[in-house]
């Protein structure tokens, strides 16, 4: 082992010199398309809904009701971002921490760095092209990045339809795939074709170039508008380079009923699995009545880009300090 | 035995698994960012030494398996079980047949194994990396061959079969790699 001692960092001073230098080409490149860089906190009193998306919490004991609260740690700066989006901010950025209560690995630390952006006026497919063009930069690949539909990267990769193939097939594939888990049957479908994503389409996409994967199944559409032109698909992306996943983004869903219905839909998910409820962040959905502007947004895990950038095999290698050494 | 979640996989830690001590060999999070969480880790099976590759749900647990090494210098076969004894404790263990397996042709009086317990009972049995063993058996070689490019069989007290160079001839000692299988060199005796 390199490192035997857990006060020492993880990093080398090589690493830590080329967040500083990554983090400054970020900046630069916001700085010249004039999009303003923003903070939020990162305690919020609301947190997400997402049946696999958890928070960390605390409690605050001063609060100005006299009672005491919970907070949540943020997992992605999102809902006041888009807060900041309804009070009229035009085009923002904001570098800063989320936090996910999960597992550690290679691609993974509970805590990470995450760069989020949010262009009003744009649909999905411009801020891929504006995505594009920071990775282009900062990694600097020459190669053209590929554009795929969720639904054609399994039809080509793996002979399966996402939207339409029956279960049996999809169970069929995922043993073909060499994915051996006990109660297969019992996964939600979603979980089944990220299963079969991670196993047999990552490996394949985006080896030298990012790959684009867009239009996710409805039942993924998380905050991303349902599309106008196929309404068993999302307008949602995600970015793969070199077997990782690097981004997410949506064209926004800007209407405040049906938002409150996917919190209320996925509270019902996180009971129907034993999970607790998590309480919606009403400042979020008044500030969507108040009106969010078409907008599209995305967000980016700086640590994973970090890693493709210096070459880092293991996410420790670009954190100085893991959970593990925390 | 403890219980192990997920969270704690890492090669090396031994689990039960179809009723078979397994050892971790690797262990990957896979955890799309809104997707549920699992552990994709590869098996090695400790009996069968089959290797394969294992899906979890992330923060699962499973059965830890009682396996440890030790190491203990080989005695005597009396025909059916393959004796062992501990140097500092002159305990003896006795393995059968199945835990020796291919490995029966590199047991060398004295020298010392690794044995894999599991409950306490062995599973199976690693010779050391290098064996030294004498040639019973092997054609008279071509005299002047040095280079021992083409090489011939030569079977040896246990009756392994080796390819050894021309040049090595019946009654000598020879180093062979028991990873391999391969000759390594010429012992003085």
């Amino acid at each position: 082992m390199k490192h035997e001692q857990s006060w020492q960092p993880t990093t080398t001073h090589k690493t830590r010199v080329a967040r500083a230098e990554l983090l400054r080409q970020i900046r630069a490149f916001f700085h010249s398309l004039d999009v303003l860089e923003v903070e939020t906190p990162v305690l919020s009193g609301g947190t997400v809904t997402d049946e696999h998306i958890d928070g960390f919490s605390t409690e605050f004991l001063y609060a100005n009701t006299g009672k005491p609260v919970s907070l949540f740690l943020q997992t992605s700066p999102e809902y006041a971002m888009k807060r900041l989006l309804c009070a009229q901010s035009g085009a923002i950025y904001q570098i800063g921490k989320a936090f996910r209560h999960e597992g550690e690995g290679r691609w993974h630390n509970p805590e990470f760095t995450m760069l989020e952006w949010y262009r009003p006026g744009f649909d999905h497919f411009m801020l891929m092209k504006e995505v594009d063009a920071l990775l282009h930069e900062v990694l600097g690949a020459t190669t053209d990045s590929e554009m795929i539909t969720y639904q054609n990267a399994f039809i080509t990769h793996l002979g399966i339809d996402p939207l339409t193939s029956p279960t049996s097939s999809i169970h069929q594939k995922m043993l073909e795939c060499g994915i051996d888990i006990d109660g297969m049957e019992s996964l939600s479908r979603d979980s089944q074709l990220q299963l079969l994503f991670s196993y047999g389409i990552e490996p394949k996409i985006g080896l030298k170039a990012p790959c684009f994967v867009y239009n996710f199944p409805a039942s993924q559409a998380a905050l991303a508008k349902i599309s106008p032109s196929d309404s068993r698909v999302a307008e949602r992306f995600e970015v793969y380079f070199k077997g990782v996943e690097l981004a997410n983004g949506f064209n926004e869903l800007s209407e405040p009923a049906e938002q409150r219905e996917r919190f209320n839909q996925d509270n019902k998910k996180r009971v129907l699995s034993g999970l607790p409820e998590k309480p919606i962040d009403e400042h979020f959905l008044q500030a969507l009545e108040s009106g969010l502007p078409n907008c599209a947004g995305v967000a980016l895990g700086i640590d994973r880009l970090l890693m493709l950038q210096v070459g880092a095999s293991h996410i420790q290698e670009v954190i100085n300090f893991p959970v593990s050494r925390a | 035995m403890a219980n192990y979640s997920t969270n704690e996989f890492k090669g090396g830690l031994k689990i039960m698994l179809d009723g078979e001590p397994c050892n971790i060999l690797e262990n990957e999070y896979v955890k799309p960012g809104k997707g549920q969480a699992f552990n994709r880790v590869k098996i090695r099976k400790l009996i069968s030494g089959k290797v394969l590759e294992k899906t979890f749900r992330s923060g699962e647990s499973v059965e830890g398996a009682d396996v440890m090494d030790t190491e203990l210098a080989y005695l005597y076969t009396d025909g059916e079980f393959y004796h062992f004894m501990n140097n500092d404790t002159f305990e003896q263990i006795a393995a059968d047949e199945k835990a020796v397996g291919e490995n029966i042709k590199w047991l060398v009086e004295n020298d010392v194994c690794t044995i894999t317990l599991w409950n306490g009972a062995p599973i199976t049995v690693t010779p050391p990396n290098f064996v030294e063993l004498e040639i019973t058996e092997t054609d008279p070689g071509l005299k002047g061959d040095t280079a021992g490019t083409g090489g011939k069989p030569a079977t040896l007290t246990t009756g392994a079969v080796v390819r050894v160079p021309l040049f090595v001839q019946t009654g000598e000692v020879i180093r062979v790699d028991t990873r391999s299988g391969e000759y390594v060199s010429r012992v003085q005796k």
